[in-house]
């Protein structure tokens, strides 16, 4: 395993472009502990992001895992191109020459997929830690370590992703189209969803049951559903959606079901990648 | 003699093409082989059969009489098909260490090899700097990094300027003399003839031949005769039971054997009867004649 983690890592490491990348992905998620210097008016409100109860424990661990998650798309264009630059220079080939079983190539980049989930867990964890202690307005260590689930969570939404795009290179062999289909099918899973619900469903307020066991089975809408939106959870936010007379209740929690849909499509993508290496002639 | 690769009624069927067709070969230890046959006849494809990248239609291959799976079996091989692949941002030596750590050995033997190809003082450049030969012999370095037992090579002259192909025909060489078996892909026959001990000729998918190189080129052999009168000399010619045919070219004679004339007794015989010679060549078919006579369709 650490055999298979080096060769990987000295393949990402030394390409220029993918570490350019990936030190700025880190670079970007250290910054949204900028946020806590956001401070604006609106009209009679004055907000501050400092003071705003954004930063207060438990809830900075769902709001932090929640943005940190759109840097993903960084770390996406690395693993894509890690794929399709094999392909393109014909080192998967040598590779397998040189005595890498196929299983083994497919576990190196899965490996590798892995600690980058891990590694942006731990790092926005230290962050979130970091920004609390300051400004959180309690510093209870049972309140600190409540909610950590969502932690798991992040990790996961990260493996599926990567996972994804990994397979999607493997598929597709070119970055450019990969990452290009990769667009076209977050449209069409929003199109077919909104398919679903409108034609199919005929979808009123109230009765979303069965429309809603479906689509969260979709791949990306399983990895989105997996943190919901942190948002209106904020008093503040709260506060404003009362005076116009929204009503915010949702369960913000992570459900073991959402958990367990993603890491099947984890296997359904590694499994599918390793099978499609398989029976290529290359 | 121990056995490294055994290959038995390999097929390989693309779509329409039947790219590989009922091929068995045995490689032996410490032997040069050449495998010889036209563009498209199959010999890629083999090699990439019992390198893991080509997936076999039906048939059996074996590394080493089976004792390790087929991944760990290239671990012990040296093995360069069609153009050099290498990681283009990484240096000469990074790559080299990375073939290292796939193959799981130590670094030791990185320079050794480099040195041996000529490229240490390119060590720090990157790959893609490189101009063709050098990424070839970079590639035969790479090849060479586990001390391999069988080293196979895919027309690795292919594309290369004349020092170039020397170059590489002189490391094959040297390789050679060290003991190590290898296994040479070809279409350049003299390549071939020049450092192979044995060789299969495919085409079409189909093994034609299989042997030695002395073997494929053995035949009686011919002379060339020049003389003032041409018509005596064939009549005199008519003496020797040894001769098969005798053909008219341009103003000499080629004389076809079916068994052994040595020139010395043609030449005194031809003497006696007043018959001098201004031309006495003894030739035999090189192997490139014999591959195009086994190959002609």
């Amino acid at each position: 395993m650490k055999r298979l983690l080096a060769i990987e890592l000295q393949k990402i490491w030394q390409n220029k472009a993918s570490k350019i990348l990936t030190i700025t992905y880190f670079i970007t998620l250290g910054l949204v502990s900028l946020i806590a210097s956001i401070e604006f008016e609106l009209g009679p409100l004055k907000f501050e992001a400092a003071k705003s109860g954004l930063f207060n424990f438990p809830y900075i661990w769902h709001f932090g895992t929640y943005f940190a998650a759109w840097l993903k798309l960084f770390l996406a264009v690395v693993i894509v191109s890690m794929i399709a630059n094999e392909y393109s220079y014909g080192t998967l080939k040598q590779n397998l020459i040189d005595g890498m079983s196929k299983k083994e190539f497919i576990l190196s980049k899965f490996l590798t997929i892995c600690l980058f989930a891990l590694v942006s867990t731990v790092f926005i964890f230290c962050i979130s830690l970091i920004l609390g202690l300051k400004f959180s307005s309690y510093t209870e260590a049972g309140i600190i370590f409540s909610d950590l689930e969502y932690f798991l969570a992040y990790f996961i939404k990260l493996l599926g992703f990567f996972s994804f795009c990994l397979f999607l290179g493997v598929l597709i062999k070119r970055s450019a189209f990969a990452l290009g289909f990769l667009f076209i099918w977050w449209i069409s899973e929003n199109v077919s969803i909104g398919i679903l619900k409108y034609e199919i469903f005929n979808y009123k307020r109230g009765d979303d049951t069965i429309f809603d066991t479906i689509k969260q089975y979709f791949p990306l809408e399983s990895m989105s559903n997996l943190i919901v939106e942190p948002v209106t959870r904020l008093n503040f936010v709260k506060s404003v959606g009362n005076t116009v007379g929204a009503d915010f209740s949702k369960d913000y929690s992570v459900h073991p079901e959402q958990l367990a849909i993603v890491i099947a499509w984890i296997f359904i993508f590694m499994f599918l990648s390793f099978k499609i290496l398989k029976k290529r002639d290359l | 003699m121990e056995t490294i690769l055994k290959i038995t009624n390999l097929h390989k069927k693309y779509r329409k093409v039947h790219a590989v067709n009922n091929v068995s070969v045995e490689i032996k230890k410490g032997n040069v082989y050449g495998i010889l046959g036209p563009n498209g006849s199959g010999k890629s494809t083999t090699l990439g059969i019992v390198l893991n990248v080509v997936n076999k239609t039906s048939g059996e291959f074996q590394w080493f009489d089976g004792k390790y799976s087929t991944h760990d079996a290239l671990k012990k091989v040296g093995a360069i098909i069609e153009r050099p692949n290498f990681y283009p941002y990484m240096t000469a030596e990074d790559n080299l260490k990375l073939v290292c750590k796939i193959k799981n050995i130590p670094f030791t033997k990185v320079y050794e090899k480099l040195e041996l190809v000529g490229l240490l003082e390119r060590k720090d450049s990157k790959f893609k700097t490189f101009s063709l030969g050098m990424k070839q012999r970079l590639a035969i370095a790479s090849a060479l990094l586990n001390d391999p037992e069988i080293l196979i090579l895919d027309e690795p002259t292919n594309g290369l300027d004349p020092q170039g192909i020397r170059q590489i025909r002189d490391l094959i060489r040297i390789i050679a003399n060290q003991g190590t078996t290898i296994l040479l892909a070809s279409h350049l026959l003299d390549e071939v003839e020049k450092v192979c001990s044995h060789v299969i000729v495919i085409r079409n998918g189909v093994t034609l031949y299989q042997g030695t190189v002395d073997g494929i080129t053995a035949n009686e052999g011919f002379f060339e005769l020049e003389s003032e009168n041409l018509e005596n000399l064939k009549l005199a010619l008519q003496h020797f039971s040894q001769i098969e045919k005798i053909e008219k070219e341009e103003n000499k004679l080629v004389v076809y054997l079916k068994s052994n004339l040595e020139p010395a007794e043609l030449n005194s015989y031809l003497f006696q009867q007043n018959i001098t010679l201004t031309h006495l060549v003894k030739r035999k078919h090189s192997l490139e004649e014999q591959f195009l006579e086994l190959t002609k369709h």
